[in-house]
């Protein structure tokens, strides 16, 4: 019997493909100063998963590789070497190897022969370099040298300047000690021994701030006792050697005291500082670890499965909406038990509705977590300190929305970077920080999903835009307002960088990024301050399936209005109602002039009403434009299936889908943001004359 | 046309349905099914011969009036009016029509080539002429015709 090893690899080559994502992840957010042993095992768990995997399957060169990774990962976790970030770069790398390892043996692209060798070399480099130089990196030392004792201070200081640098230096004199702190790779002894020749080595003690902590513990109590005959060593004379135990205890309880403290702070500045490289933002660590342990117990669905079950909950809640209505028209004492059925059935399509609309969703981190990276390269290749920022990652979404949102994004995070954040010397002298933040957010508003990609840079210039458009015989002028000046970026073959770098600035992007997003029913607004920084965010619809609507009658006819664009509704009065010439009519809502449009104008339907006052006025908002629209009457509000009225039919202006009342009915759903865009035929300066 | 009856297959069934006095006939396997008129929903601001939408199981599909479209027969609407419901190029497309008279094979020696006039469609969208007995029957490339650009149906840069 012959197993098809077909799907086992597939499954193989997604699983490594999210362990390498894993590992990427973990690396990037590790502090490598002091590293979580958590992390540490997950990035080795994952280089592990990898290895058998490519063992089973007989990919020799992703073995070879994983190999040497596991290796050193394996010595970092048991503590046998110290983690440096050297090493991060390295990892770093070799998943990038891997991946490509990866796609090659899928049957995208070649593998390249040299950076794999090249990778595995450092990664055996590294191995073996960290294998000599046993435990002591870079350790903090503190140099005691006993109270009475005579030297040459400066002598002693370009002495262990040799070894590294001195921290901290407390001069001692006949009755209280010299305390020297000093950074250095070097090993105690070999200190120990150079400074022999200045002062007798039992006069002096050196403790490595890793031993001091266990040290303070351990000589706490007996120290303090001890404390008078210590003081009485430093009185008498020196010819005896001191015993040496206890003017190690009295030092490491002295200088205890001074030198404990600032161990702390110091770890809690590596905590919070972050490398301009390296982003470590400490809150997001816990938060990561619980949506990696909602990953592990996770199963691999096919989104067609997932597609078939919501079209399928889609007609259900046709069914319960029809059945709904029906039974609105029974006597509700005599079929009490149905009614109270009905009333439990819209509860459970709801829910079951809901539940098949999360299966959907996923987190925007599934974008957001290339970032990291992306941000680090890209500083590093342009000399530039940058700091990214990352805010509501948990931040769900439609799935089909999250692939096609990466290119954009990137796009955008981009052009940030490149254009928006200065340089380090140019931001100092703007008296800003050195390093640049960038903040990707998002979050829920209404029924959209905003994404926003700020910078704290230099800001779009308005001249330089202006000038460039005119260059290139745009129909522009200076009066234009800052939003339309913006907008102009996006025009296809609008760069207007001084330089091309291969970053960007060939002036591709920001069109191709406004049409993706369009394509996916949102818009990208731009907001932005010379100097300040700019602000660009993506409006997104939530999901295109299932929307909470209004129906509304007008001229018998039944249309539904997304609840989201709906602000209120009210009966106009006719006095509030002005006609403009020739230019229809506006009316006066608590003193705002917005334009009024009938929806039978609109879509040319006999007009049943007679006069405003019969029917309702309905304020919409969309793209930051208010209108209202005059409809005969409300009719209540539903939970509607969008179904796209393109697939059998074309696009009809003003409509922006159709849905499928509890009647078998189709009403359509209108497409508010058109229909305000219809209403800006009064412009505002019209409005405006009208209120003064 | 004589390129398009030979590449054809030799026996087409076809469903026939009646426009005023003429007979048509349509390629079978186009044909999703045959019903009654229902109420539509009116499009706005659509050609009058576009009926509007259906529900259909859960699918929005337009209904084009070909009585009114080619100006023959008489549009009324009651229990008898038909709709043929096709699928076409990957839509589903219901047409009115006066009333679906037969399912028939046409052997290609019942083809003859169309003339350059005479029925109230385009000839670019009629295939040929078939005989039967002493029935004409017009023989129309329906999936060319509802995705023509006249009929208004797909989107112009889809057609």
């Amino acid at each position: 019997m012959s197993i098809d090893m077909g799907q086992f690899i597939l499954v193989f080559f997604d699983e490594a493909a999210e362990h390498l994502a894993n590992m990427e992840s973990l690396l990037l957010n590790i502090n490598v100063a002091e590293p979580d042993s958590e992390d540490l095992n997950a990035i080795f768990r994952a280089a592990h998963s990898i290895k058998g995997g490519a063992a089973t399957f007989g990919f020799a060169d992703l073995t070879d590789v994983t190999h040497v990774l596991e290796n050193l990962l394996d010595k970092i976790r048991k503590n046998e070497i110290t983690l440096t970030a050297e090493m991060v770069d390295a990892f770093l790398q070799s998943g990038d190897v891997l991946q490509d390892m990866l796609s090659a043996h899928r049957g995208q692209g070649q593998p390249d022969e040299l950076a794999m060798s090249a990778t595995k070399a450092r990664l055996t480099q590294l191995l073996t370099s960290q294998e000599d130089t046993t435990m002591v990196e870079l350790d903090e030392l503190t140099i005691v040298i006993q109270p009475g004792e005579t030297f040459d201070e400066t002598l002693l200081c370009r002495e262990l300047d040799r070894f590294g640098t001195i921290d901290d230096f407390t001069p001692g004199d006949a009755y209280s000690p010299w305390l020297y702190r000093i950074k250095t790779t070097e090993n105690p002894e070999k200190i120990l021994d150079s400074m022999s020749f200045m002062i007798e080595p039992n006069r002096v003690s050196i403790t490595s701030s890793a031993e001091c902590q266990s040290e303070f513990g351990l000589f706490l109590t007996p120290a303090e006792s001890d404390l008078s005959v210590d003081e009485g060593f430093g009185f008498f004379d020196d010819t005896l050697g001191a015993a040496l135990s206890e003017a190690t205890a009295a030092t490491a309880e002295e200088a205890g005291y001074g030198f404990f403290q600032p161990i702390i702070e110091e770890a809690v500045v590596a905590a919070v500082s972050s490398t301009p490289a390296a982003v470590t933002p400490i809150s997001r660590l816990q938060n990561e670890r619980a949506t990696d342990k909602a990953a592990e117990s996770s199963i691999r669905v096919s989104v067609e499965k997932v597609d078939q079950l919501l079209n399928l909950v889609g007609e259900l809640v046709i069914t319960q909406s029809m059945l709904a209505q029906n039974s609105l028209q029974l006597d509700p004492v005599l079929h009490e038990k149905l009614l109270s059925g009905v009333a439990q059935l819209e509860r459970n399509t709801r829910e079951l509705q809901e539940s098949v609309m999360s299966i959907r969703m996923m987190p925007i981190s599934f974008v957001f977590n290339r970032y990291p990276r992306l941000v680090r390269d890209l500083a590093g290749k342009l000399g530039k300190q940058v700091e990214l920022r990352m805010i509501g990652e948990n931040t769900e979404l439609d799935k089909g929305f999250i692939e096609k949102l990466s290119d954009p994004l990137t796009h955008l995070v981009r052009n940030s970077l490149d254009h928006g954040i200065e340089m380090p010397d140019v931001r100092l002298s703007r008296n800003k920080q050195a390093q640049g933040t960038l903040t990707l957010k998002a979050f829920h508003q209404g029924g959209n999903i905003v994404i926003e990609v700020s910078d704290d840079g230099a800001g779009l210039s308005r001249e330089r835009i202006l000038n460039k458009a005119k260059e290139r015989g745009m129909n522009v002028n200076d009066n234009m307002s800052d939003n339309e000046v913006w907008m102009l970026i996006f025009e296809a073959g609008f760069s207007t960088a001084a330089e091309i770098t291969d970053v960007s600035g060939r002036g591709v992007g920001m069109d191709v990024v406004r049409k993706n997003i369009q394509a996916m029913g949102g818009r990208v607004e731009i907001q932005s301050m010379t100097g300040v920084g700019s602000t660009m965010s993506i409006r997104l619809p939530l999901t295109l399936a299932i929307l909470d609507g209004m129906s509304i009658s007008a001229s018998d006819e039944l249309y539904i209005i997304p609840l989201t664009f709906i602000i209120e509704s009210l009966q106009p009065k006719t006095e509030e109602i002005k006609s403009m010439a020739g230019r229809g009519n506006v009316i006066n809502v608590r003193g705002e002039y917005l334009p009024l449009i009938a929806l039978y104008d609109i879509f040319n339907l006999p007009a049943k009403l007679k006069s405003f006052e019969e029917g309702l006025v309905i304020i919409l908002e969309a793209e930051g434009q208010k209108i209202a629209l005059f409809v005969d009457d409300l009719l209540g509000q539903h939970q509607v299936v969008v179904k796209n009225l393109e697939t059998n039919y074309r696009r009809v202006n003003g409509v922006a889908g159709a849905t499928i009342m509890g009647d078998g009915h189709v009403a359509f759903i209108l497409d508010v943001a058109a229909l305000v865009k219809t209403a800006q035929h009064l412009s505002s300066s019209d409005i405006s004359r009208l209120a003064a | 046309m004589d390129q398009v009856l030979r590449d054809s297959e030799v026996n087409r069934e076809l469903l026939v349905f009646a426009l005023g006095k003429e007979e048509y006939g349509i390629d079978i396997l186009k044909v999703q099914e045959i019903r009654g008129y229902d109420a539509v929903t009116g499009i706005a601001n659509a050609p009058a011969f576009i009926k509007g939408v259906i529900n259909l199981r859960g699918n929005i599909v337009p209904i084009v009036d070909l009585r009114i479209k080619f100006n023959i027969g008489n549009p009324s609407y009651d229990q008898f009016t038909v709709v043929i419901i096709l699928n076409v190029a990957q839509r589903t497309v219901g047409i009115v029509v006066d009333g679906v008279s037969d399912v028939m094979t046409l052997a290609s020696d019942q083809l003859r080539n169309a003339p350059e006039f005479g029925a109230a469609l385009d000839t670019a969208y009629i295939l040929g002429l078939g005989t039967v007995d002493e029935r004409m029957i017009i023989l129309v490339d329906i999936e060319k015709l509802m995705t023509s650009a006249d009929m208004a149906l797909v989107d112009a840069v889809a057609a």
